[in-house]
């Protein structure tokens, strides 16, 4: 922890593994829990374009992370190479090892099918399925195998119970999912996702397309759900972050001076409050302050 | 400045403006009216489609009466002219045509939306174009001088012995008391037709599965489902009403269908649930026979021609309107 | 650091077989579709090309058509060949202007009217309209009154295209970017010249395509030249009267011949046809390939 010498942002060409360890900031704290996820060094291309370079990061378990930064900064990226849904995109390959819990996530023998299940994920955009509300519920668990209906009702119940939905819906469980509101959708969604009992939820920006009123519902609604699950969390709205979030990761935009060709790096990581109030990265100060991005 | 000057001069502008808003040269009206004359000519064409082949038929209609016209007697000779028999082929091979070829499509269309890579899909579509581009009189010598032949003795006639006495299986396809199976019959015209309509059901069962929202899929996937499980719960769901609207017009372009059918239907007029038998379709007996029609028969088959339009008309519309509220139903959501 | 002892048990990652099983039959299924198509198609190509390909030549092309009797090397398709080239070519000069026209109409004069979206939709419906319902239509209005002729048989094969020109022309409008128009009224032009210098160049290349594919239709339709031209072997040079043939009428009238010679002409001429139609093909999408790689 020592005090890094000022860094510029310009570089000449990609960053070497040992500069960007210099670069990005680590808070090397205790933890809390075990740990969930452990990047080591990934990088994430688009066919021949590198999105993201070498991220480390480890996110703890019952803690709720935020990914911060510009756009463009390859922190969606990252989120979706946690639950493999970067494999939807034919063009789309991962560099460098992600563990789950100890397990190699792109190991050969893996299966996207049950890394899904147990990694679930909310999107910017309410997406309930064109079906009712008990259906959309209980979409996950009846692919599972799940078919009697005495567990389907209780799956359903709980569910939406943990998303807060619960008694705004109860009586009109067969109205189509998508009769709801905006902030109703989304936590339809989150219901929906945690009737799989994930051990990870990851959520894209899930606030984006609500009003504030929704979107403290759903803050709300994360505080509540964290003691049984790990979330992590994109977010365009730092505040969010600082309201939220127990650890905030801080990503940017890397360009090269001369080739203009752009990558997204990890800057800093760290505990939220110490993040938010000191940040160690210049660039940190600059985007939570507000004069950048 | 005078007040008086300014309303002078805002109605010098205001001239001029209004000059300009006249000045609209002829030729652009000209041409506006060209382009909605050749609108309007569309739906010209179409009526009069209806009149002038309704009005050659009036002989047929007047005579028989509506009894007559749907009536199973065929008989040119005696001047007997019911068209029963060629609705029934009509349907019948439409049909058949439908429920081969639909499955196929759609998984195709599928195929092409959800299995395959971009790069792959070009090809494919292109060997469909291909099935698209061969004339349909080319189906039908094909038909008539090779398949037809081929596949009495290798394939309805083994199946025939072997499904006989077979209750309802043996009734379609076993031998039958009308005749024993025959090389041109309703389910060869349907087979074949199948092959034809295959390429537009399953271009628009694209263009429906294409509208279905990535985001969508994405939420499936996110909850780990498989490809198969999505497909069921998430694109089935948006697209089953346009499919049901590219079936219907492929049900409709085998009912008009001509000369593929003509050639290897078999001609021969009777109504029998027996579907290796030769039969008879409206567009078929037409083509056939309108060279040596006149008088109350030439009537009769213009006749019969109006009754296809009609038919045509009726599920072309319910087809194109089944999908255009399938698609704003998607967009809208 | 101490690690927490954990109370969530790592799994290992096995996929879940039985679904995954389903899914991969599924896939399987879908291929085994595609194959059930590509197999009957090949099949029939084969034929084509096979039994055609011993008969066609130069002298096949142009010969005049012999009696059905005649053996196979006598004769050939000529009257065909030609008819079809000119009651095709005069189809096409007569729906093409139209079509493209009523698809401005559609897309650049009609706005969102009642009017507009039914004639759009009617044009739809058009495309479904069986072919020989064209051909009893022209018999009807014109066959009667002023007998068979090639330019009956163009009326007939016009009014199939016009439906699929209006449609694939329209598309292709609606594709021209808005920004290209405003630039154009911007600089003081009126709606038709606007539309006519700088919209339609712009789609030109796709609605060519649209026009080749309708082109390859029409030359192999038989149920709409079969009530307007009267199939007769003789050459007929002149369209507008007298009638006339084509090939796809011939292959119609040889199909069902038990002659060997006529029957093998009929495959002469079928291959013909396909390579007609399959040319126009590949020159549409040629054209629709070129028209996106110009730069604009």
């Amino acid at each position: 922890m020592d005090q890094q010498p000022h860094q510029e942002v310009t570089t000449e060409d990609v960053p070497t593994k040992h500069e960007l360890s210099e670069l990005t900031h680590h808070a090397e704290t205790e933890q809390v829990g075990s740990t969930v996820f452990d990047t080591r060094n990934i990088s994430i291309y688009y066919g021949s374009f590198r999105a993201v370079t070498d991220v480390s990061l480890s996110i703890y378990e019952n803690q709720i992370t935020a990914f911060i930064g510009p756009s463009g900064c390859g922190k969606t990226t990252v989120l979706r190479t946690l639950n493999r849904m970067n494999d939807l995109i034919p063009t789309a390959r991962v560099e460098g090892d992600v563990q789950y819990r100890g397990e190699s996530l792109y190991a050969p023998h893996v299966s996207p099918v049950a890394v899904r299940r147990r990694i679930g994920m909310v999107f910017q955009k309410p997406n309930p399925f064109p079906k009712s509300i008990y259906e959309n519920v209980a979409y996950g668990p009846r692919i599972n195998g799940e078919r009697k209906k005495a567990r389907l009702d209780e799956i359903v119940e709980r569910s939406l119970r943990q998303a807060a939905l619960w008694d705004e819906v109860k009586n009109r469980l067969k109205s189509s999912g998508l009769s709801l509101s905006g902030g109703q959708a989304q936590r339809l969604c989150i219901a929906r996702t945690l009737a799989v009992e994930p051990d990870v939820v990851l959520m894209d920006e899930p606030c984006s397309a609500l009003d504030p009123i929704a979107t403290g519902a759903i803050e709300d609604l994360m505080q509540e759900i964290k003691s049984r699950y790990t979330i992590v969390i994109v977010t365009h709205n730092m505040q969010q972050a600082a309201r939220v979030s127990d650890r905030t990761a801080f990503y940017s935009v890397l360009r090269n001076e001369q080739s203009d060709v752009r990558t997204g790096v990890l800057v800093e990581y760290d505990l939220t409050e110490r993040m938010f109030q000191n940040p160690r990265d210049p660039r940190t100060q600059a985007y939570v302050t507000g004069r950048m991005g | 400045m005078t007040s008086h000057s300014a309303r002078a001069d805002s109605a010098g502008i205001a001239g001029s403006a209004r000059a300009l808003a006249e000045r609209r040269p002829l030729g652009d009206r000209v041409f506006q009216a060209l382009a909605l004359v050749a609108g309007l000519l569309v739906l010209a064409i179409l009526v009069l489609i209806l009149v002038s082949t309704t009005q050659q038929s009036t002989t047929w209609f007047g005579k028989e009466g509506i009894t007559g016209i749907f009536s199973t007697t065929w008989d040119p000779a005696h001047n007997k002219f019911g068209a029963l028999t060629f609705i029934y082929g009509t349907a019948i091979t439409a049909v058949i045509a439908v429920i081969l070829a639909v499955p196929v499509s759609v998984a195709i269309a599928l195929l092409l939306t959800e299995v395959v890579p971009y790069r792959w899909a070009r090809p494919i579509v292109y060997v469909i174009d291909l099935l698209a581009v061969v004339p349909s009189v080319v189906w039908g010598l094909w038909g008539v001088q090779v398949f037809a032949p081929w596949v009495l003795p290798h394939v309805y006639a083994p199946v025939a012995r072997a499904l006989k006495g077979v209750p309802v299986l043996g009734n379609l396809f076993g031998p039958s008391t009308s005749g024993a199976p025959s090389g041109p019959a309703f389910f060869t015209a349907g087979l074949i037709l199948a092959f034809m309509i295959t390429p537009i059901v399953t271009s628009l069962s694209r263009e429906v599965i294409a509208t279905v929202p990535t985001i969508d899929k994405e939420g499936a996937y996110a909850l780990g489902a498989t490809r198969l499980e999505m497909i069921r719960g998430v694109v089935w769901p948006h697209s089953q009403g346009g499919i049901v609207g590219a079936v219907l017009l492929g049900l409709g372009r085998a009912m008009g269908e001509t000369i593929a059918a003509a050639l290897v239907i078999g001609s021969s007029t009777q109504i029998t649930s027996h579907l290796l038998s030769p039969g008879y379709s409206m567009p078929a007996v037409i083509a056939n026979q309108f060279g040596e029609a006149f008088g109350e028969f030439r009537s009769a088959l213009l006749g019969i021609g109006v009754l296809l339009f009609l038919l045509t008309i009726i599920v072309n519309v319910l087809a194109r309107a089944v999908v255009a509220r399938n698609v704003q139903r998607t967009r809208g959501a | 650091m101490a690690v927490a002892p954990e109370h969530r048990k790592v799994d290992l990652r096995e996929p879940p077989s039985w679904r995954s099983a389903k899914s991969r039959i599924a896939t399987v299924l879908m291929v085994v579709a595609f194959v059930l198509v590509i197999v009957p198609l090949g099949f029939v190509l084969y034929t084509v090309i096979s039994k055609g390909a011993s008969i066609i030549s130069g002298q096949f092309l142009t010969a005049p058509i012999p009696f059905n009797v005649a053996p196979a090397n006598v004769g050939g398709m000529g009257p065909a060949v030609l008819g079809t080239i000119l009651i095709t070519a005069l189809a096409t000069v007569l729906a093409v202007p139209i079509g493209i026209l009523a698809a401005i109409y559609i897309n650049e004069y009609g706005g969102n009217r009642l009017l507009t979206r039914f004639i759009r939709f009617m044009a739809d419906v058009m495309t479904g309209v069986p072919s020989i319902i064209m051909g009893l239509f022209i018999f009807a209005i014109w066959v009667i009154h002023f007998g068979y002729s090639g330019l009956a048989g163009a009326f007939a094969l016009g009014c199939l295209m016009l439906p699929l020109i209006i449609r694939s022309s329209e598309e292709m409008l609606k594709l021209v970017p808005d920004a290209l128009r405003e630039a154009s009224y911007a600089l003081g032009a009126s709606k038709a010249r606007v539309t006519l210098t700088v919209v339609l160049p712009a789609a030109l290349g796709g609605i060519v395509s649209g026009v080749l594919l309708a082109v390859a239709r029409a030359a192999g339709e038989t149920a709409p030249v079969l009530f307007t031209i009267f199939t007769v072997t003789a050459v007929n040079l002149n369209v507008f009267s007298g009638p006339n043939t084509t090939l796809a009428a011939q292959i119609f009238a040889n199909a069902s011949q038990p002659y060997v010679g006529a029957q093998a002409r009929g495959w002469g001429a079928a291959l013909t046809l396909v390579a007609i139609a399959f040319i126009l093909m590949i020159a549409a999408r040629l054209v629709t390939g070129r028209a996106t790689q110009s730069p604009r």
